[in-house]
């Protein structure tokens, strides 16, 4: 049986003061769940204290998977399982295989990034996201501060988001 | 002493909120069909349709139904497929060029211009696989299947393949770029939406987006690795178009500067293709908040550019083929500019040098309706620039008992027009259904660079 999850939520209009709520919410020791914005909001990953993506890192091993996988087809398939001489030149005739392999190589490394993203994301079909406030895709970044993950009261949590900004503070509960 | 420098032209006007963007841009897709819209859209599966019967005929009597003869084996199939791949050349370069170079200004084009790239690409797809003659085969011919032929793999070398490959790959490459952008803009209208099928749709399509902060850094980590990997693909696309020619033997293609010059007229004929529907879904929309004078202004400095780039290309080929000294490439060239192609040669020259020219006037780069005249006269211009270069230089080759001339049938106007009626339909549908600009994207730029905020510093 999980018990209900409740959340203070502040809502901010501002991206500015929403980054400045950032930075005072967390020096006054008080643990934010997670801030949800209508848009990318510049430096707000490090104002949260997250760590950079890996998701480059995924991009380059995909990279290379593709360039080594399409070297090998060509060549096995062209020198090895059906050698021919074509326009005169060498069986496995590399310079003539570089379009293809680059072309399999960004292939490759697109979509193996992308389903990392989705992965990681926990993005798929009908995934059912928390919605704090229907107004995080619209016009509104919306602050929610776990009650479990804080000790503070809740009113001193709210009054600490109203000091900070909040245009509005709300509760939210999720079963 | 201080030197400042001008404040830039904003990017969004009329005082926009972050709510306005919100709300101009979704209610297009939560609104009933217009009868305006309703109309355009039949028009076009009218065209779909009347092209239909020419596909039909194509496929079950063969290709003998187009112009194609033996000695131009190849006409107005390749021109309209190297004319759609170039055409689809401007939304990557929008999406990812732009986004490398900070050009703030792509955030309210670039989805509308990607979704015309992929549906452009569509389009030329049909060339390549109709002129195969029997493309339920294609699998076999285009792809590395294994098969009973020995296995007899299909030919690694042949440019005429590297194109399978680079054309799926951009197109596989842009459709998940797009999508990628999308999938916000789908959250919020899955948030706003009141109906049932609209809240089943736009919840699949928006993959559970909730917009927390880490999955925002996690999507602009992708987007800038994606427009990584775009920008050189953008660029080896229309190369490796190119090399469907210029590897060949045959005079007036068998050049090193077709790479570079085919990227350019991509671009120029892309951008062209861009202004022209934007300037229509502005007006039918309207957008002109989001989609500002100084867009289709900067679109236009493209086109000018580009298009001189084109001018210049086409100088060096005369030039070139004066210099090498050999006939067959002099001839080739003589014969577009005075043989009996030469009204092809005439207005390629017309609308690709001379027309993009006139955009050095501020005045004229400015005015909506001589922009909207002009971008038609630039894909008319290139349209004729790959006629030029298919028709005239294969219809006189090395032998003149071979010489011919090429008239397209009714069958290959009809194809071409099943290709229309295929993107007309495709951006209609995409125009109602999708939020034509990118609201995230607009949003992020909002603070800095609408007009009201300006005022306030």
């Amino acid at each position: 049986m999980a018990a209900s999850q409740n959340y203070i939520v502040g809502l901010f209009n501002d991206e500015d003061v929403l980054m400045e709520a950032v930075h005072k919410v967390r020096k006054s020791g008080v643990k934010i769940e997670e801030v949800y914005s209508p848009f990318p909001v510049h430096g707000l990953d490090e104002a949260l204290g997250y760590k950079r993506s890996r998701l480059p890192v995924a991009a380059f091993l995909f990279g290379l998977l593709g360039t080594t996988l399409a070297l090998t087809m060509q060549i096995y398939m062209l020198a090895i399982d059906w050698p021919m001489i074509i326009g005169g030149k060498d069986f496995a005739a590399i310079p003539d295989f570089i379009p293809v392999t680059f072309e399999l190589t960004v292939l490759i490394s697109a979509f193996g990034m992308v389903g990392c993203f989705f992965v990681v994301s926990n993005l798929k079909p009908y995934g059912k996201p928390r919605i704090f406030d229907l107004r995080s895709t619209d016009d509104m970044h919306v602050m929610a501060l776990n009650l479990a993950s804080n000790p503070t009261p809740a009113d001193q949590l709210r009054q600490i988001l109203k000091d900070s900004g909040a245009v509005e503070v709300n509760d939210k509960s999720f079963e | 002493m201080q030197i400042s420098a001008p404040v830039r032209e904003p990017l969004v006007t009329d005082g926009k909120t972050i709510k306005d963007v919100t709300q101009d841009i979704s209610v297009r897709v939560e609104s009933k069909p217009t009868p305006l819209w309703m109309l355009a859209l039949a028009i076009s599966l009218a065209l779909l349709g009347i092209g239909t019967y020419a596909v039909f005929r194509t496929l079950w009597d063969g290709i003998g139904m187009w112009g194609n003869n033996k000695t131009i084996g190849w006409a107005w199939d390749i021109t309209n497929f190297v004319w759609w791949v170039g055409i689809g050349h401007a939304g990557t370069l929008i999406s990812a060029v732009l986004l490398l170079f900070r050009q703030k200004w792509r955030t309210s084009i670039n989805r509308a211009a990607e979704a015309m790239t992929i549906f452009a690409v569509i389009c030329a797809l049909q060339f390549p696989v109709l002129h195969m003659g029997r493309p339920w085969l294609g699998a076999y011919w285009a792809l590395p299947f294994p098969n009973t032929f020995g296995s007899l793999w299909v030919n690694f070398n042949s440019p005429l393949l590297w194109d399978v490959f680079a054309i799926s790959t951009y197109f596989s490459v842009s459709l998940v770029f797009w999508y990628i952008g999308l999938i916000p803009d789908f959250a919020t209208i899955r948030n706003r939406a009141t109906g049932p099928i609209a809240k089943a749709v736009y919840g699949a399509l928006s993959l559970g987006w909730d917009g927390a902060a880490k999955t925002w850094q996690r999507y602009e980590t992708v987007s800038l690795i994606l427009a990584g990997l775009a920008t050189p693909l953008v660029l080896s696309v229309h190369t490796i178009v190119s090399f469907d020619f210029a590897t060949s033997v045959i005079p007036g293609w068998h050049t090193t500067i077709f790479p570079p010059y085919f990227v350019a007229g991509a671009i120029f004929s892309g951008f062209a293709m861009v202004l022209t529907l934007m300037i229509i879904t502005r007006k039918v929309y309207g957008l002109e908040s989001y989609i500002t004078i100084t867009h289709i202004e900067l679109m236009n400095i493209i086109i000018m550019v580009t298009g001189s780039i084109v001018g210049v290309a086409y100088i060096t080929e005369l030039f070139v083929a004066w210099y090498s000294g050999v006939e067959y490439e002099q001839y080739a060239f003589l014969n577009r500019a005075t043989g009996p192609y030469w009204w092809a040669y005439a207005t390629m020259m017309t609308c690709n040098v001379i027309s993009p020219q006139m955009f050095w006037f501020k005045g004229l780069r400015t005015n909506i309706a001589f922009t909207f005249v002009l971008s038609i006269v630039v894909n008319i211009g290139m349209w004729f620039e790959r006629f030029v270069i298919i028709v005239t230089s294969l219809h006189r080759d090395y032998i003149p008992s071979s010489w011919a001339m090429f008239s397209p049938t009714l069958y290959d106007l009809g194809v071409y027009m099943f290709t229309f009626g295929l993107f007309f339909t495709l951006f209609f549908l995409f125009a109602k259904f999708f939020p034509v600009i990118n609201m995230a994207e607009v949003k992020s730029v909002l603070k800095s660079s609408s007009a009201t905020e300006q005022i306030k510093r």
